[in-house]
This record gives structure tokens, sequence and C-alpha cells, in this order.
């Protein structure tokens, strides 16, 4: 990836907002995206994941904001934005009626593939969903995984410059997923590309940078390593088999909070920038506390919006 | 891109057994008034033999039947129609065409036409059945021709209208429930208008069609299908447009 391709801004959304009735599903959400990027947009179900997406690819109008792709306005120019997007929305738009190899030729032709380079387009399609074989199958026939294989063919028939999935691995099974997941990272190093999920590690699995969603609005945005680092909180679990008194702990750790989760597991809570594994270490071998766990304890996604949203209401309480 | 959607319009329709279903139906049902009618100008020949200028096979045969096609097409038509857009939008396939770059006048009028084709179909299977008399008689082609068009620009009406019921909902059976009410108002409406120069019967179908029936091609007749057609184009157009557009 050269520096002037890394630096092209595929995606611009500014202040979007939709609202149904009185109930306003996103709001203010703002996006950027370069190429060569993937962008992960987390949420819990309800977050306005997919009202956002219907709003980047078109489908949706929103009640306020701007959306350009590839400097092409969305709504002045549907049809020329639209060219430099693939979509897949949360249930593929599959025909059922129709066979693998007949609904990728209807996606491309409708995606303007020219008609010499429809074939090639449809076969590299499959070989990268992994649907080299299943050409004459009948979509309606095929396995939940197979046929999520063939919405996404269909969103990178025609190598859009930015590649939109709702919730893409959704009813995969684990070997699927990793599959999947490959093939994501894969067309991530020359598209952009986001993609929408409520399980964490799969962001962090797959995606370079992330926006967590909550109740409409953007609550997180940045990258990976800051997620990470977030989310881990430097939390440490701690297990013990003779403990001492929370109290000890807590001097031990710096004045660290300490939680009971049961008579011999103990999550510390540090303050911030404080780093008190070692003293732990050298404090449990010296007073035969009898460590036997001491890992550092990752927040779920529940956790991580419980602490993104109190931060925010401190931030606006401060 | 309109060819593509038409295309694809045709083939759901002929890999679904709907198709195929409302052509036997009507082929069977056509053919036993065709059969019935043929029957009754036999036995009334001989006397028709002796009036001066009597009506001719044409007019005792094929305008009948284009009459009955007529209310036969107005029952099956929402049938064709409910699935266009109400029934993407309940498979979620709509989707598709929406995220592709194809703009709405394109998807409305690319399934506009492969309905249109469809009837034409039907259209065509009529005129051969008519056809078949030259075997033992004449034919007035004059009468066949008007009676044709007449039954493809109401068809085609039925169409645009059936087109624009099924952009407002989700639910295929509304949408053809509410299509068969808009044709059954539209057919009825002169009933309605008791008086003969009551404005009700501009806009009755059956008014406009019976000046096809009896062979005159009027330019008001004409004007009304096309303005009629083309109005619920636009409108299905623009109720396609409000999904994508700020209001």
């Amino acid at each position: 990836m050269t520096n002037t391709a890394s630096s092209e801004l595929t995606v611009s959304a500014r202040a979007l907002s939709r609202s149904y009735g009185s109930n306003r599903a996103v709001r203010e959400v703002s996006l950027q995206l370069m190429r060569g990027e993937v962008l992960g947009l987390l949420g819990p179900n309800g977050a306005g994941k997919t009202t956002t997406m219907q709003m980047l690819t078109g489908n949706l109008a929103p009640s306020s904001g701007e959306v350009d792709i590839c400097g092409i306005d969305l709504i002045d120019q549907p049809t020329r934005a639209k060219s430099r997007i693939g979509y897949l929305p949360e249930i593929p738009p599959l025909y059922r009626e129709l066979k693998v190899d007949e609904y990728l030729n209807l996606a491309a032709r409708l995606h303007k593939v020219k008609k010499n380079a429809l074939k090639k387009a449809i076969e590299r399609a499959k070989s990268r969903c992994g649907l080299a074989d299943m050409g004459s199958r009948l979509i309606g026939a095929l396995s939940k995984g197979y046929q999520q294989r063939v919405g996404i063919a269909q969103a990178i028939i025609h190598e859009p410059d930015v590649i939109i999935l709702d919730e893409p691995t959704i009813g995969l099974d684990p070997n699927q997923i990793r599959e999947i997941r490959i093939l994501i990272r894969d067309l991530g190093r020359d598209h952009s590309l986001i993609l929408s999920t409520h399980i964490l590690p799969e962001v962090e699995a797959v995606c370079d940078r992330v926006q967590i969603l909550h109740r409409g609005e953007v609550v997180f945005n940045d990258s990976i390593a800051a997620l990470k680092q977030f989310r881990g909180g430097q939390t440490l679990q701690l297990g013990l088999r003779t403990p001492p008194p929370t109290e000890e702990i807590s001097r031990i750790a710096g004045g660290a909070s300490v939680d009971a989760v049961n008579a011999n597991l103990f999550r510390v809570h540090p303050s911030s920038g404080a780093d008190p594994t070692e003293d732990l270490v050298r404090a449990s071998v010296e007073r035969g506390w009898g460590l036997f766990q001491l890992q550092p304890a990752q927040a779920s996604l529940e956790e991580v919006f419980v602490q993104l949203t109190h931060r925010e209401e401190e931030e606006v309480s401060a | 891109m309109i060819q593509t959607i038409v295309a694809k319009e045709l083939r759901a329709l002929f890999t679904s057994p709907l198709a195929w279903v409302i052509l036997a139906f009507l082929q069977i049902i056509l053919a036993w008034i065709f059969l019935t009618r043929v029957d009754y100008f036999l036995t009334i020949q001989p006397q028709l033999a002796r009036v001066p200028n009597a009506p001719g096979l044409s007019e005792i045969v094929v305008v009948p039947m284009f009459g009955i096609a007529s209310i036969v097409l107005l029952m099956s038509v929402p049938l064709l129609t409910m699935r266009l857009i109400a029934e993407e939008r309940r498979n979620r396939t709509m989707t598709m065409l929406m995220s592709a770059p194809v703009s709405m006048t394109q998807i409305v009028l690319g399934k506009f036409l492969a309905t249109a084709i469809f009837l034409a179909i039907v259209g065509g299977l009529i005129s051969l059945m008519a056809l078949s008399l030259l075997m033992g008689g004449k034919l007035d082609y004059g009468l066949l021709g008007a009676n044709l068009l007449g039954l493809l620009l109401l068809t085609s009406s039925f169409a645009a209208i059936g087109l624009f019921v099924s952009c407002l909902t989700t639910h295929p059976v509304v949408a053809a429930i509410g299509a068969l009410g808009a044709f059954l108002v539209l057919w009825l409406i002169n009933i309605a208008a008791s008086d003969p120069g009551s404005p009700g019967h501009l806009f009755s179908l059956l008014k406009h069609f019976e000046g096809f029936m009896n062979g005159t091609i009027g330019l008001s007749d004409l004007i009304y299908f096309a303005v009629l057609g083309a109005v619920f184009l636009v409108l299905s157009i623009r109720r396609l447009d409000a999904d994508r557009l700020r209001a």
C-alpha cells in the first residue's frame, strides 16, 4: 500500500441523523474512512448500526447530514456514488429461486460490470468466497453459511471501492467465521471496508479502527490498539489459594480498589497508569498467598459500554 | 440497465408457477367462450344470411372473447403486480436494487415493461385463437386489431396501477387486494354516474375500453390510457424515491 492510496478518503459522512417519528435512531454520527482501512461499527442490538449503514448505502434518507462516497454526494448523484459501493445487508438480498451463477450474473449486470468481464468477475467472486463448486446450486437450497457467502460475493463482484457488510458472520459456524474473517482481512487490503457486529473479539480480529455506537451516538472512535487498552483497563484478575484480607491486596496494589469474585478470586482495578502486577507477584511469593492465576481481565462489550457511557456522564457533570 | 431488470422480472415470473397457472386458466376460459360463441354462430348462421348488413364472425366470436379476457385480466393482473415491489421488500431483496447503481425510474420502468410483455403474450395468444377462425371463415382485421390494442392499453393501465399499489406496502396480499379494489372502482365508475353527462364517465375504464371493442380507435381513449399509465408510473417512481430522498 502506497501513501497516496492510504490517504485517499473513500467514505465521508458528516453529522448523520435519522429519526423514526419521535425516536431518534441515529444522532449526529460522523464517519471517515480511507482506502485500505477496515472500520468496525460496534454496538448492541438497536444501537443504530443498521440504520447508519442503510444511510451510507443510499437505502435510507438521513433526516440530516451528508454522505460522500469517493467525493461523490450520495443524495445528489445516487447512481454514480452507488456504483462504488458493495453492500451486504443484515439479511442477504437473495433470490432463492435463482442458481448461484444466475444470481451473481444478475448482481454483476445491475452493477454495470462489462459484458466481456462478466464471466471473470463471477469466477473471481466465487473463488474468493469459497463458492467455486456451488455455481449450479439453487440459492434456496444452500445452507445459511453458504447463503451468507453468496451475499458477500454479490457485494464484491464489481470490485467496489467501499464494501459495507452488516453482521457478515452472523449465523455461521466457527470454521466459517474464521474463513470469512480471513476474507475480510484480505478484502481490506485494497478496498475500504465497514463492518458491523456486536461481537467485540471480531472487531479486534479484523478491524483497524472501531467506532462504538450506543443509543444512536458514537461513544468511541479510535484505533483497535486504543480499544484494547481501554478494554483491558489494566484490570487484573488475581487467584490466591490462601488470600489475605482484601485491604492488604489493595495496599500492595497501590491503593487500587479490589472486588472479591469468590473466596479465591479477586479483581484488582488499579488507579490509572499504575501497573501493580510485579508488586502483587512479589508480595504473594514473599507472604505465601498461593498465587495460581494472574491475568489481565478483559472487559466484555457490556462493560465497555458501561465504562464509555459512564465516562461521558462524568465528563458532562465535570 | 432496464433490459437487465426486465429480464430478471420475466425470469422470476416464469420460474414461478403463477405465470403458467394464469396463462393456463386464461386459455381454458377463453377457449370455452370461443367454442360456445362459434357454436352459437353456426346455429344462427341461416338466419343471419337473410339479414342485410348482418354481424359477422368477428362481431359474434372475437369481440365477446376480448370482453371476457378484459374481465379475467382485471382479476389476474393484481396477482402479477402484487409481487413487483411488495414481495421484493418482504424478501428483503429490494435492498439489492436500491443499492445498485440503478435509478428508481429504471427499476419502475423495468418492472412495468416486464409485466406489459407478459400481458402482450396473453394478447398474442388470444389473437391466435381468433385467427384460427380463418380456417373456415373471414375476419374483420380492423376490428381484431382495435380489440387487441384496446386490451393491451387496458391491461398496461392495470399494470401501472398495480405497480403503484405494490410500492405502497410490504404485503403482497394487501397489494393484490388494493389493486383489485382500484380496478373495480375505475371499471364501475360509470354505473355510479347515471347522468350521461356526468364527469364520472371520463374516468371509467369500461367506457374507454368500449370504444375499442366496437372497432373505433378514439384519440380521447388513447390519451386516457396513456395519461392513466404515465401518472401511476410517475407516482411509483416518486414513492420509491421517497425512501431515499430527504423528506
